[in-house]
Order: structure tokens, then sequence, then C-alpha cells
């Protein structure tokens, strides 16, 4: 067990290497140039600005100091928040999309749960019927138009009842964390509630479910102690890959819903050409999800005793 | 506080009379408060009511003394007498020194200021900029505490116009030196002399700034928090904010869809000419298609800079474009353009198909022509228009390149296009922050237009302070951008925006902090 | 303990497709069984024929809608659904009123001409003004600060209004600026100006002969679904949008799973330490954050000048897309390959292309086939994420994400602008989840689907 979690470890910095060494090159690659500004720079002031961020060296060069200060953890200083290391950014800013990915997690796991059951209870009759199709819109509805939609209303129900019941936008106390959390957990709501209600059918042909109710056990206590437990052991695999789509996935609720996370930093560093951003939240977000995956697989080795976790890596 | 409390008290808190408070949201957080990093306007209006130079823009947005009490300007360069009350926020007094510092560090390549260039009219600084000089060899020199003497590499009219820009703020040396490159990252990592402190600074969250005790003008200064609790740059939240009552103005331009739903409120639309052209710009390179004065004529000929304010840009205050000159630069005594009115050019579709006709002659296959453009919703709109038009009137094809902000500037600079549609805000009250575009010399001038005609006008202009002569050769590079038609205008913008009306003497101007609450005054019910 | 109890509640009936199931006769093909279990599913159908009418609707509608996407009509900016307009002839000409007020001075302004070219206000000139300041509202004004648009201003009694006009209800409010700073509004002036097209244009775009005049009336063409900002068809750009879309939700993921299915099959095959080596790559590709690299690689890949921007988010898409069926590929044959009836086959002397065809390409068909039904919303819904954040396809093309990206900001005045290309979407993602859960069940596989 030690072994297989080492090697797993060895094996995912080799992982975040290959990313970090993926976005270098993509970074790069990428036309246009970091240092333009609205107004034309001069030749003295653009040579002055290459010397500061490193641009003068060759590449090879640059790789290896990329390499080295990733190695000691430094992400590098950030070309448009010019006195910002790109390490402030993300310690500062990750953990405002965490907070968001954790509470959109723990309603998408909680409703998931709560609907896929209820589905599972009364399978084939109308209540699963209606929460499948609710279950369904909500994956085939864009995340831009949910959110939207969702910010809207909120305009709309502040208006009409004359005060400020939840905030529009913005970030600072939980009242600004509902209406985005939600959003964002939707899809992986609804992914659930069907993973959850799958797996629920499927576990109720078993033999134990047989042997409990022919022991005359009631059919709640077989449902909840029985059946759903072990109902949810797939749900908790997911939820590894869950947090990091959650997490990663904010976007555009960020966007919409003006939340200081750290994909609205990226998808602005993007647009900026801010290499050291692009560059630090890439390997950074790349390294957190090969951690969540690891970090799952071993759980769910932990939680389900037919899994062993030397079997697993061959599979 | 209850959560019942943290839910209500959100309520109705744009503007408080009682508390002096005004709460507003800024499109993005500032890069940079280093006043020698920054370059964008963010920054520059969080810089400019945190920090004051030697001149600073009053509520009428006319140039007033800032921390320079006096001051005299001639052809060699400019003298100031600074106030002795000014201090910064630790209590210490602003002296000549500080300004001093501040020059030179900005100058010296091994601070690498991307804005360095605004500082070139003063003696040597190009040459130590480039490395070549050192920085205490720049014309400028403290008498004392309290006077500044300022030396001119050639004449400079609009130098006091400069001294409210950010690169010329004060630096603190002992507070400089002390947090280095970490200088202004942190609301507790600088020191101000503005009208404001930055009390508050949460990346990407919010800000706040409260007023300053130590500064000189206390008095005059009635708003005593600038609370910025939201940082979007989304325009229908941010108009969601407002009709919410959560901000009491809107830091981005309406577009159509949020004016016609403000207008259903019953709000008062305001409008905000930002002095900034939009215009497509050919290059002018040899080789290329658009080098062809026929095909740029011929496009002169069928775009029609009234048919592009009224019904593509559509929204309000936008103003009909001819050169380059916008109506809201002031020449002598009047705008520049109504003392020196631009020729009009005529639509006419019949002749415009007759020159492409010969132009396509004369040039070979040159079509499709390459419009450089912003992934912007404005730019493409516009562009794509173009696009249309062009084909429909002329039958001339056109492809957009579609690139990020950084990757079009990137090309502008390397040549990479036919034409390209861009914008040009001023850097000074002047209207040749305009002209001087088009000098061959000039980096900004990417599609490398080269007159000779036209680059003595702009040395002739540069050489005085004699206005009369400056504005005589200005009025003719008008005449020569039009009747070369060496770019396409295509308007003068306006941006529409809300702010709340018990708000007076808030100052909008490209030149000092924007909006400016300085001078504002909160309305009583 | 107590003795079995049982209740009619703990009998139910089996479900409809169960029943169904058991009635499949045996001897058939392995298809047909699959297509006989998954057309009993009412569900799995219902989507096939959404997705199919989508399809065609999409493939089909510009020979029966034949409206160009992107000709701009500049007469009909954001119009709702409407079924052609008739507007009249004018030849718009420079104002140039006389100087002199008219004979009878008006008591109020007064229109003296209102066509959506242009509309000519004036009134009686008031002494000692400095300038006077148009408004344009589209309801009487309430109070002072609700006068509606700021229009300009004006140094003499008249104005012409060009701005954004259209067929409606507009009250123009009049307010004098006194050369001491005071301010009075005169009376207001409702107008609804004439639907007009300047004839010029109206030649040019081809709706009336050489001889018509100034004063003919001609018909605007119809759409069914409204304008946008620059009055192109909705309708039309809906059908164009679809076929980028689903050509890239389509192709995409295709083309991903096909070569993610030969390099999982060269790997599964092979075996060994080049099989370790494959699969450590794909998952290296697994393991980047694939909304970032997606943006990454769009931006990398750029879009040149004139290039409709489709290759690369094809692009993008596969490269980031090929490695999960490669790993299902790869499960497929390493379990096959454990079989008793394969190596009994492989006993039996047959040859690798025999069992390649006979068992393992139907049960690997069957797998990739509902990855693929998977696969394509997400590459609908990257299409459309990248079009929200601006990097979407590039003009004259464009897509249901681009669509409702521009829609998004017409949400309030013009919703169905959102409505209709976010409908398409979600009809088209609901479509294939619906289509893969009954693949699912039809072929009775046991998959991981990824987190949506």
């Amino acid at each position: 067990m030690g072994l297989y979690i080492l090697k797993r470890c060895l094996y995912g910095l080799v992982t975040v290497w290959f990313i970090a060494t993926a976005t270098f090159f993509a970074m790069h690659a990428l036309p246009g140039d970091p240092l333009a500004e609205d107004k034309a720079v001069s030749p003295e002031i653009r040579r002055n600005l290459e010397q500061y961020y490193g641009l003068d060296k060759p590449l090879y060069q640059q790789y290896a100091r990329y390499l080295s200060n990733m190695a000691r953890g430094d992400l590098g200083v950030s070309f448009t928040q010019k006195n910002r290391s790109v390490n402030d950014i993300v310690a500062e800013h990750f953990p405002v999309s965490a907070a968001l990915g954790c509470l959109s997690l723990l309603f998408a796991a909680l409703g998931g749960v709560l609907w896929g059951g209820l589905a599972a209870r009364f399978r084939n009759r109308w209540p699963d019927n209606l929460i499948m199709l609710c279950v369904i819109l909500f994956i085939s509805v864009p995340g831009f138009v949910l959110a939207a939609l969702a910010q809207l209303s909120i305009v709309e129900i502040n208006r009409w009842l004359g005060w400020t019941l939840l905030p529009v936008a913005g970030w600072g106390s939980l009242a600004h964390m509902w209406v985005p959390s939600i959003v964002l957990g939707l899809a992986t709501m609804a992914y659930l509630a069907r993973l959850t209600r799958a797996s629920l059918l499927e576990n109720s042909q078993q033999e134990y479910l047989r042997m409990a109710r022919a022991k005359g056990l009631s059919r709640r206590r077989i449902f909840w102690h029985h059946e759903l437990r072990n109902a949810l052991l797939p749900v908790v695999t997911v939820l590894g890959p869950a947090v990091a789509a959650v997490t990663t996935g904010g976007f555009v609720v960020e966007l919409i819903f003006a939340i200081p996370g750290l994909g609205r930093y990226f998808v602005q560093a993007v647009q900026q050409l801010d290499y050291t951003v692009i560059m630090g939240t890439t390997v950074f977000y790349g390294a957190f999800l090969v951690l969540m995956v690891l970090l799952a697989d071993i759980v769910y080795g932990l939680v389900d005793p037919r899994v062993s976790l030397a079997e697993a890596d061959h599979v | 506080m209850s959560a019942f409390g943290l839910l209500v008290s959100l309520a109705s808190a744009q503007v408080d009379y009682d508390t002096a408070t005004v709460t507003l949201a800024m499109s993005t957080e500032p890069p940079s408060l280093n006043s020698l990093q920054s370059t964008d306007s963010e920054s520059f209006f969080v810089i400019g009511h945190v920090m004051e130079g030697l001149l600073q823009i009053d509520a009428e947005g006319a140039l007033a003394g800032g921390v320079a009490e006096r001051w005299e300007l001639t052809d060699q360069g400019a003298r100031f007498w600074l106030r002795k009350d000014a201090r910064w926020s630790d209590g210490v007094a602003v002296t000549a020194k500080d300004f001093v510092f501040a020059w030179r560090t900005a100058v010296d390549p091994k601070t690498a200021a991307p804005y360095a260039s605004v500082l070139y009219p003063i003696a040597n600084a190009r040459a130590i900029n480039s490395g070549t000089l050192a920085p205490a060899t720049l014309g400028v020199k403290a008498i004392g505490d309290y006077q500044l003497e300022v030396r001119f590499e050639a004449p400079c009219p609009y130098f006091l116009g400069l001294t409210a820009f950010m690169t010329y703020m004060p630096l603190r040396q002992d507070i400089y030196q002390q947090f280095g490159a970490r200088y202004a990252a942190e609301a507790n990592q600088m020191v101000y002399n503005g009208a404001y402190t930055l009390s508050r600074w949460i990346h990407g969250a919010s800000l706040r700034m409260d007023k300053n005790p130590f500064y000189w003008g206390r008095q005059g200064v009635a708003i005593e928090r600038l609370d910025i609790p939201y940082i979007t740059s989304d325009i229908s939240a941010l108009l969601n904010l407002y009709r919410d009552g959560q901000i009491a103005y809107i830091p981005a331009s309406l577009d159509d869809q949020t004016l016609e739903q403000a207008l259903a409120q019953g709000e008062r639309i305001r409008l905000y000419s930002d002095w900034a052209v939009i215009f497509l710009e050919y290059n002018h390179r040899s080789g290329r298609a658009t080098a062809h004065y026929g095909l740029r004529h011929a496009l002169q000929q069928v775009v029609d800079t009234h048919t592009i304010v009224n019904k593509v840009v559509t929204t309000p205050g936008n103003r009909p474009l001819y050169s380059i000159f916008p109506s809201v630069i002031k020449g002598r005594q009047q705008a520049f353009v109504t003392e020196h009115p631009p020729q009009p050019v005529l639509m006419d579709l019949e002749q415009a198909r007759q020159e492409l006709s010969r132009a396509r002659a004369e040039l070979g296959d040159f079509e499709p022509l390459v419009m450089l453009v912003t992934d912007t919703p404005e730019s493409l709109k516009l562009a794509e228009y173009l696009q249309a038009w062009l084909d429909q009137s002329l039958g001339l094809k056109v492809v957009l390149d579609k690139q990020t902000f950084k990757q079009r500037i990137a090309k502008m600079h390397s040549g990479d296009f036919d034409m390209v549609l861009t914008a040009w805000g001023p850097d000074f009250d002047d209207p040749i922050t305009y002209g001087n575009l088009f000098a061959s010399w000039n980096d900004n001038n990417r599609g490398r237009y080269h007159s000779e005609e036209y680059d003595r006008l702009v040395a002739v202009a540069d050489s005085t302070n004699d206005s009369l002569i400056r504005m005589d050769a200005m009025a003719k590079m008008q005449q020569i951008l039009i009747a070369e038609a060496v770019i396409l205008p295509l308007y003068e913008r306006a941006k529409p925006y809300l702010m709340d009306p018990r708000l007076a003497r808030v100052v909008r101007s490209p030149f000092g902090a924007d909006p400016g609450f300085r001078h504002a005054r909160i309305l009583a019910e | 303990m107590s003795e079995l109890h049982y209740q009619p509640d703990d009998f139910e009936a089996l479900p409809e497709n169960a029943r169904q199931q058991q009635e499949i006769p045996p001897g058939l093909s392995y298809w047909a069984k699959v297509w006989l279990r998954f057309r009993v599913n009412p569900r799995s159908l219902l989507s096939l024929l959404t997705l199919t009418l989508l399809i065609s609707m999409v493939l089909l509608g510009p020979l029966i809608w034949s409206q160009d996407p992107s000709q701009i009509w500049l007469e009909s900016r954001l119009q709702d659904s409407q079924g052609g307009l008739v507007a009249v002839l004018v030849e718009p000409e420079l104002w140039q009123p006389n100087i002199r007020p008219p004979v009878t001075v008006p008591a109020r302004p007064i229109a003296l001409l209102a066509t959506t070219e242009q509309v000519r206000i004036q009134w009686a000139p008031l002494a000692d003004v400095r300038h006077y300041w148009l408004y344009r509202h589209t309801r009487m004004p309430q109070d002072k600060d609700d006068v509606g648009l700021p229009l300009g201003y004006s140094d003499t009694p008249w104005y012409e209004d060009q701005l954004n006009l259209k067929s409606r209800l507009y009250v123009y409010t009049v307010v004098a600026e006194f050369t001491d700073d005071t301010q009075v509004a005169l009376p207001v002036l409702e107008v609804t100006p004439q639907l007009a097209i300047g004839l010029s244009s109206a030649r040019l775009q081809g709706l009336v002969a050489e001889s018509a005049i100034v004063g003919d009336t001609v018909t605007l063409p119809a759409h069914p679904l409204g304008t946008d900002a620059l009055g192109r068809d909705t309708l039309a750009r809906l059908l164009l949008g679809g076929r980028t879309s689903l050509f890239i939700g389509l192709i995409a993921p295709l083309v991903a799973v096909f070569l993610g299915a030969i390099y999982g099959g060269i790997a599964g095959l092979t075996g060994g330490r080049t099989d370790e080596i494959m699969m450590r790559f794909a998952d290296f590709i697994i393991a980047l954050p694939f909304l970032l690299f997606m943006i990454l690689l769009k931006v990398l890949l750029g879009i040149g000048p004139g290039e409709n921007g489709i290759m690369p988010m094809l692009l993008a898409l596969i490269i980031l897309g090929w490695p999960a069926s490669a790993r299902l590929v790869r499960g497929q044959i390493l379990q096959l390959r454990q079989q008793d009836y394969v190596n009994a086959a492989l006993l039996l002397g047959a040859n690798r292309r025999y069992l390649l065809g006979r068992h393992l390409l139907p049960n690997v068909m069957g797998v990739l086939l509902v990855a693929l039904s998977f696969a394509i919303p997400q590459a609908i819904f990257a299409e459309a994420f990248l079009s929200f954040i601006g990097l979407g396809v590039t003009a004259p093309a464009t897509s249901w994400g681009t669509l409702s990206n521009e829609g998004m900001r017409l949400i309030l005045s013009h919703p169905q602008q959102l409505l209709f290309p976010a409908a398409c979407i979600s009809l088209t993602v609901l479509g294939f989840n619906l289509l893969g859960d009954g693949l699912r069940d039809a072929l009775d596989i046991q998959m991981q689907e990824g987190p949506a």
C-alpha cells in the first residue's frame, strides 16, 4: 500500500512535469507579444522590459530557469499585475475558487443523492420521470445561460421584494455564495443523480437485498441502510474528478457573478498574454487535478474492500 | 451582526449622505498601483485619487495646481513652486526631491517603466532610458525643498498637462526602496500624497479609499470614503448591481441592450466623450494593395461615417469623424475642427466603383484584403458591417483577422495586415497628440504612412510654442489626411453611462482619474 | 426470526422493456438484437427522432429558407419575428433649413418629417439660449430625469435625428439651456416615424427596379425569427450556426474516437512495454485540465486571416479528446483476451483477423458508440463555452455558441436572440444524452461516463 502510494506520487510528479513542459512550449508558441501595450513601446523601453522578464535569453535557458524556479515553488512575477508574484495570485484567488467549488459540490452531492434516491425509490413512476427529466435538462443547458438567468432572477426578486434578499454579484459573505455555487453545481448534481439512480437500480437485484427482505426488514430500513449505502460507492469515486472539474470549471460563473476566483484570472491572463500567470495557473491546476484523482483512488481503495489498490494500477 | 442583518444591510447603500460614502464598482482590478509601472485607466483611476502630481484636473476638467502652487513655462523648460503644506500620508512633507527621484527612476532602464516615453520631453530622458547616459543627468533639478526646475529637450507647449499624468507622480525614495519590487503590491506597501489613501485592497475583490487626513486640500474633499466592493467588466452584471442600488456609477459604457433597460427604468443617461477616435488604419508599406491611393479613395467614397454613427454603432453621443482630429480637442479659442473645418468627402458609389476597377487593373489580383480586428463584440460588429458593406457596395472581398488585443498589437507592429480597426486616445490636451500619429518616426504609426510634407508639418508644430503656427500646421495635416485618404475615419467615441443623481461635480476626463471624485459632492435629498 | 411474509408491495411488474427483452427471438445477429432492445425504449426513439429532425433542418433548411445569413439590412436592425414590412422609398438629403423662423411660429416643437431615415424637428426660438438639448424617449417622461436618450444639442431651433430610428412611438423633449445656466423643457413631441429605406440602398440590395422613385413603397424581406443588431436574418443564421455547431460537435468526437480506438487497439494488441508507454502518454493528456488547455490550444492554433476558426476548434477538441476512447478500447481488448471463448478460438486456429472481426469489433463498437454519444454533447458545450469567452468561430461563419453569446447581451430586450440558439444547443445535447442512455441500455454496457 505504502509502495503503491509512493509510486503513484512519483507518477503524479512526472505528470505535473509533463503539464509544465507542455504549457511552457504552448505558451511560447502563442502568437502575440506579451509586452505590447495599447500605445507603442519604444525600442529602448522594450529592451528594458525584455531584460526585466528574462525574455532576452534563449528559449532553453528560459525553460531551465522556469523549471528550477517551479521546483522551488516559485511561479514567477505576473506580466500585467506588475508587482504581484503568481504565487500571490494563486494563494489569494484559488481559495475563492475552492470555496465556491466545495460549496457547489456539497450542494451537488446532497442534491444528487437525494434526487437520485427519490427517483430510484419511485422507479418508473411519475416522480422518477419528472426528476429525471429535470436532471437531464440541467445537463443540457449551457452553464452561461443558467448563470445569466439566475442573476437576472435575483435582480427581479430583489426588485419585487423591495429589499436585497441576495446580492446580485460580488464576493465576501455567505450570501454571495449561494446562487453561484448552486448554478455551478447543477450539472454535477444532475450527473450524480443519474449515477445514484442507476447504481441503486443495479444494486436492487443483489442477493443481500433479497436476503434482507427475506429477513423481513422494513422497506425503508432496507433502502436507507443497505441499498443506498452500497449504491453510494460509485458516487464516491467520481467525487475526486468532480472536485477538480468544479473548481477548475468555474470560469463562467466567476465571470458573470464577479467572483475573484482563479478561473477569471486565467481567462484574463490568456487574453492579455500574461505568460507567467497562464503557466503558473495551468501547472497549479494540473497538479491539483492529479492530486485529487490520486486521493479519490486511495479513498476508494479504503472504502471498498473489493478493490485492491495494487491491482487498480493495471486497469 | 445576525445573518438577517447581513442580508438587509446590503440594500440601497450606493450613496450615503450621512457618512459621505460612495459605493462603486471597477471593471477590472488595477494591474498596478506603482505609478511608474501602470499604463491603464483602472490603475489611473486609483492612483489619481491617492496620488497627486504637480498639477491636477479641477472640477471643470481644467488644469489646476496640485502639489505645485505656481509655475512658469518657457520654450526651454519649466519651473514649479511647490506648496509647503503638501504632506504624505505618514505626515512627511512632499518635496521637490520626491519628484526628482520619481522621474529619474522612471527613465532608469533598470526600472523598465513601460510609459517612460512620456518623460522624453525632459532633457536627456531618452538617452538615459536607452542606457547611454546616467539617470542623474536628467534635466530636472530640485532647488531647495520647494522649487523644481525642468529643462526640455525641445519646446513642449503641453508639458503642464503631462505633470498631471501618473508617470509624473512623486515617489518617496525611502518607502520605494524599502519595499523594492513589491512596492504598491498591497495597500500598506506604499505611501500616499493624494486626496485619499488606499485603506483596503483585497485583490480581485474589493478596494476602499478613505480621505487622506494629511492632504493639503482636505477641506475641499467632501466624499469621505470611496468603497469599491465589486470588480466585474460584465455590463449586464454592472447594470444589475446599479438597478439593485448597490453601486452609484457604472464603470463601463452601456450598450444598446443596457441602454434600453436603463431607459425603461427612467434612469438619467449621461454621455461622456472620452476623446477616443475609431478608424481603419491602412498598411502603407510598399507591396501592399492598401498603399495604392485609388483603392483607399474608393473606400473613402462608400464608407459613410454618419451611417456608422447612426446605424451601426447606434449608441448615443458618438460623432462623425472626418480625419484624425475629434471635435472635442481645442484649437486656439474654440474647437480645433470649428476653427479648421475638415473638407467633406462626398459619397459616390459610381466613382468609387470606377476607381476600384482602375486599382484592380493596376495592382492585379490583390483580394481578399485582410482586416485585422480585436475580438471584442463592439469591434466585431463594426468589422462585420464593413466586410459585408464593402462586398455589397463595391464587390470588394475582405476577410477578417480576429485576434486578441495583444495579438492585434503584435500584428500591427509587424505590419501583418492590410487594414486594421483601431482606436486612438490622447496623451495630453493638444491636437498634436492626434496629429503626430502619422509622423514617419512615430512608433504608433503602425501603417508606416510616410510623407515628407506631413513629417515637415509635425516638425513645425513641435518646434515652437506659437499656437498660430502650430494650429496652421495641424490644419494642413488634416487636409493631407483627407486628401490622401491616409486613414478611413469611422467615428468619435462617446460613452453612455449611469450615475446616481445625488452625486455632483464628478469629473470625467481622459487626462486624470476617471471618474474623479476629488471634487465631488453628495446632494442632500 | 419471523417467517417469510410477502406483501403485495413486494411484487412489481417487470418494466415494459424488460418484458420485451425476453421476447427477443434467438438467432438474430448482435446488431439486430441491439436494435430490438433500443426501439422499445420510447425515450431513445424520441431522441433519435429529435436529432434526425435537427440535423435535417440544419442541412436541408437553407434549401427552403434561402436568405443569405451574412446579408446586412440596416433598415431592419434588431427586429422580432415579422413577416415582411412595407417601407417607403426616400432619398436622404442634407437638411439646410432657412435660418429665419417660419412665418407661423409653432407653439410647440413640430416634426417636419418623420421616417426611420430621419426625423426633423423645429420649434420657436427662445431668447438668450446657449444650447437646445435633445432627448428621445420611448414613452411619456415621468420626471425631469426620465427624458430618455440624450441625442445631442443644437444651437439653432431645429434638429435632425437619425440615430437608430425604428418605426415606433418616440417622445422628443427639447430642453433649452439659457446663458444664465437655467433650463426649461419645451412641450414634448410625439412622433412615430414611418418605416423607410434609402432609394440607393434599396436599389443596391435589389429590392426595387431601377425605375422606382422616391415615394414608392417596397416590401422588405420577412424575418420569421427576427433579425440581429446588423439586421441579419436570425433564422438563416441559426441554420448556418447549426451546421457549424453540429459539424464541430459530430466530427471532432468522431475523429477523436476513431484515432483513440486505433491508438488503444495498437496498445492493447501489442501489449508489454509499448503498451505501457503508450498508455502513460494517454494518461498525461487526460491529466491536462481540459478547459484550460482547450483555451490555450485554441489561442495557440490561432485563426488566420479569412479563416473561420472551425479547424482550430476541431483540432483542439481532437487533441484533448482521443485518450478517453483509447483507454476504453484497450480495456475492452485486455478483457477479451482473457475470455475463454477467445482462447478457444485461438486454439482452434482462428487467425487474428477473424478474431478482430468476429469478436473484438462488435464488442468494441458498442462501447465506442456509447462513448461517442456522450462525447458529442461535451464537444458542443466546449464550442459554446469558447464562443462565450470570445474564442469562437469568426465571421462570416457563426455557430450556436457564438449566437448565444451575442444573444446573451440582448437577453432582456430581445430574449429570443438567446432563446433560439440556446434551445438548439440544449435540444441537441439532450438528444445525444438520451440516445447515449438508450444505446447503453440496449448494448447492456457498464461504463463510467465522465462528469459533465
